[in-house]
């Protein structure tokens, strides 16, 4: 177990690298000046002089490996210049919004776990009836409606009409409740329909059959042997979702006016504030990365024969 | 009991595909049979309630909505089939070239793949609009960056799959050059799995592009998109839910639509994906 989180620790820091390469390289290679774009941000009018200048302090004038090189190792220490549009240094700015996203995505998160789980079980278990279709009808619309539409539909629903959740802002669960449903519907809709499906299989393996045999009751056997079992296709797509949950939380904070990096980054994109797209991707990046990792962790844990050391890779 | 041919999930299959067949028919014509001018501003006229006229109504500079509805399929989904065709290219020219020549190539790229399956895709698509900028154009740009390494992997994975058939293997030992044996003999086999998979990505593309342009970031107004009429509508919102209701619905169908459709070819054409699916 050990050697499997430490082979799968070393894969981060190469990823991230050349992620940080990618992300340096597509910025220079954009249609846009640097320059320009900060000497617009600071209301200077672009004189040639006034463009030499940023170009010399924004270090736009030095070869492109000393630029990146130079960005790198400040970024390594945590400095990722300062953002063009409020001069404060980025990267606390960012780490002061991101708490409130990764707030809401994990609510998200936990919302599609706890739902997901009994609906998916309660379908197998009823396979076939209105219980499994009930299911596999929510899950089907779930995976197609845009999550900023269900964001509005919520809030028709129970802010409009009935008055029972706050349309906006944060600070209680209950501002919780309606952002991290339409962020985490489609998880827990594929995760639904995931776990229906393998708990059925699981449940026509033999080692089940012999646990019957072997006279353990009925929920024992669903537990322990059925359930267990299923979990794995569904960790593994929980994994795949991580993103889209970040992503759809990006989204929904602009409706429910919550604190996130969302509205952060897309007024970032509108001013074409360089550093603060370069530190925003990073930075979700290893939040994404350290999902993953915690993911695989959690899929070895299951798995046994990655658990007990059979395979490192 | 109902003919094997007719079962009821075979009906909601030809339904979905009916839908499907419609908004495709609609993104091509869309613009010839508005009722009327998406574009036309009338503001003695905003806000219309559904009526004989505007059959669900006009938006807040008094365009009907309908109308916008109809030409906004084209937009949304025309921009959705030429991310999925470029994706597509894109894909298999990487993941076929990786998993037909192996080696040092085969490494090099899948470790770029890596670096873009990195980063999550929607902030991949965000940060690319950032380095490109707004608009249309950019946003299938950004899409196309942010989901060709999936499929880069999963050519590759297939290219390789294939290349262990026997008559791909007696192909090469004929000594059939690489190119002709990835045409005629591996390509054939990967293009059924591969649609049904972009079938089932139109659906995930369009609420991609639709979040975009929602966020203010893809398609500008005025011109008619799903994604864009409710940004527009957003502001109303409050006293005029409606006007959110209709594109998001519009939205929800065709995606339903399209995975609707792809879960079908998928079960039709990939059968080792049934037994982990459920009906």
């Amino acid at each position: 177990m050990l050697r499997f989180v430490a082979a799968r620790l070393a894969l981060i820091p190469p990823m991230l690298l050349g992620v940080s390469l990618l992300v340096f390289t597509v910025l220079r290679l954009g249609p846009g000046d640097p320059a320009l774009d900060y000497l617009r941000l600071s209301q200077v009018p672009p004189t040639d002089a006034a463009l030499a200048d940023a170009r010399a302090m924004l270090g736009l004038d030095r070869s492109f490996a000393v630029q990146y090189l130079d960005w790198l190792w400040r970024a390594l220490q945590g400095d990722f210049d300062l953002s063009y549009a409020t001069r404060r240094p980025v990267l606390p700015e960012l780490l002061g919004y991101l708490p409130a996203t990764l707030e809401l995505a994990g609510t998200a998160l936990a919302v599609s776990l706890a739902v997901s789980f009994p609906l998916g079980a309660w379908a197998a278990g009823h396979r076939g009836g209105w219980q499994d279709r009930l299911v596999r009808g929510i899950a089907v619309l779930g995976v197609s409606l845009p999550n900023f539409w269900v964001a509005f539909l919520l809030v028709v629903a129970f802010s409009v009409t009935l008055g029972w959740l706050p349309p906006l802002g944060r600070g209680t669960a209950l501002h919780l409740v309606m952002p991290a449903l339409a962020i985490g519907l489609m998880s827990l809709s594929v995760n639904a329909r995931l776990l229906r499906a393998s708990m059925l299989e699981a449940g026509s393996g033999r080692h089940v059959l012999y646990a019957r045999l072997r006279g353990l009751p009925e929920r024992a056997v669903t537990r322990r042997h059925v359930f267990r079992n299923a979990l794995v296709p569904v960790v593994t797509a929980t994994g795949m979702h991580v993103g889209e949950l970040l992503g759809g939380a990006l989204v929904v904070e602009t409706i429910f006016a919550w604190p996130g990096v969302g509205r952060y980054a897309v007024s970032a994109i509108f001013d074409r504030d360089y550093p603060v797209i370069q530190c925003f991707t990073l930075v979700m990046t290893v939040v994404f990365v350290l999902c993953n990792l915690a993911v695989d962790i959690a899929y070895a844990w299951l798995d046994p024969r990655i658990r007990l050391g059979e395979d490192a890779a | 009991m109902t003919p094997a041919g007719f079962s009821p999930r075979s009906r909601s299959v030809a339904v979905a595909g009916a839908l499907a067949a419609g908004f495709a028919l609609l993104a091509l014509v869309g613009p010839f049979i508005v009722p009327h001018d998406p574009l036309a501003v009338d503001l003695a006229q905003r806000f219309e309630a559904p009526n004989l006229v505007h059959l669900l109504g006009t938006d807040h500079l008094g365009r009907d909505i309908l109308s916008r509805l109809i030409a906004g399929a084209r937009t949304t989904l025309g921009s959705v089939l030429v991310v999925l065709a470029l994706v597509l290219a894109l894909g298999v020219s990487v993941g076929g070239l990786a998993g037909m020549l192996g080696g040092r190539i085969d490494a090099a790229l899948m470790r770029l793949c890596d670096v873009f399956l990195t980063v999550p895709t929607f902030v991949l698509a965000l940060f690319m609009i950032g380095a490109l900028g707004t608009g249309l154009v950019n946003v299938v740009a950004a899409i196309v960056l942010s989901h060709w390494a999936w499929y880069a992997r999963i050519v590759r994975g297939l290219v390789l799959e294939s290349k262990a058939r026997d008559y791909v293997l007696a192909a090469r030992i004929a000594g059939a050059p690489a190119r002709a044996i990835f045409a005629e003999h591996v390509l054939p086999g990967i293009v059924p799995p591969l649609a049904a998979l972009a079938t089932l990505d139109i659906g995930h593309m369009a609420l991609h592009v639709a979040g975009l342009s929602f966020l203010g970031l893809g398609v500008q107004p005025p011109t008619p998109e799903w994604g864009v009429m409710i940004n527009d509508a957003r502001a109303f919102f409050w006293t005029r839910p409606l006007l959110v209701v209709w594109p998001g619905l519009a939205i929800a169908l065709a995606v339903l639509a399209f995975n609707r459709l792809g879960d079908a070819l998928r079960d039709r054409l990939d059968p080792t994906l049934v037994a982990g699916r459920g009906l």
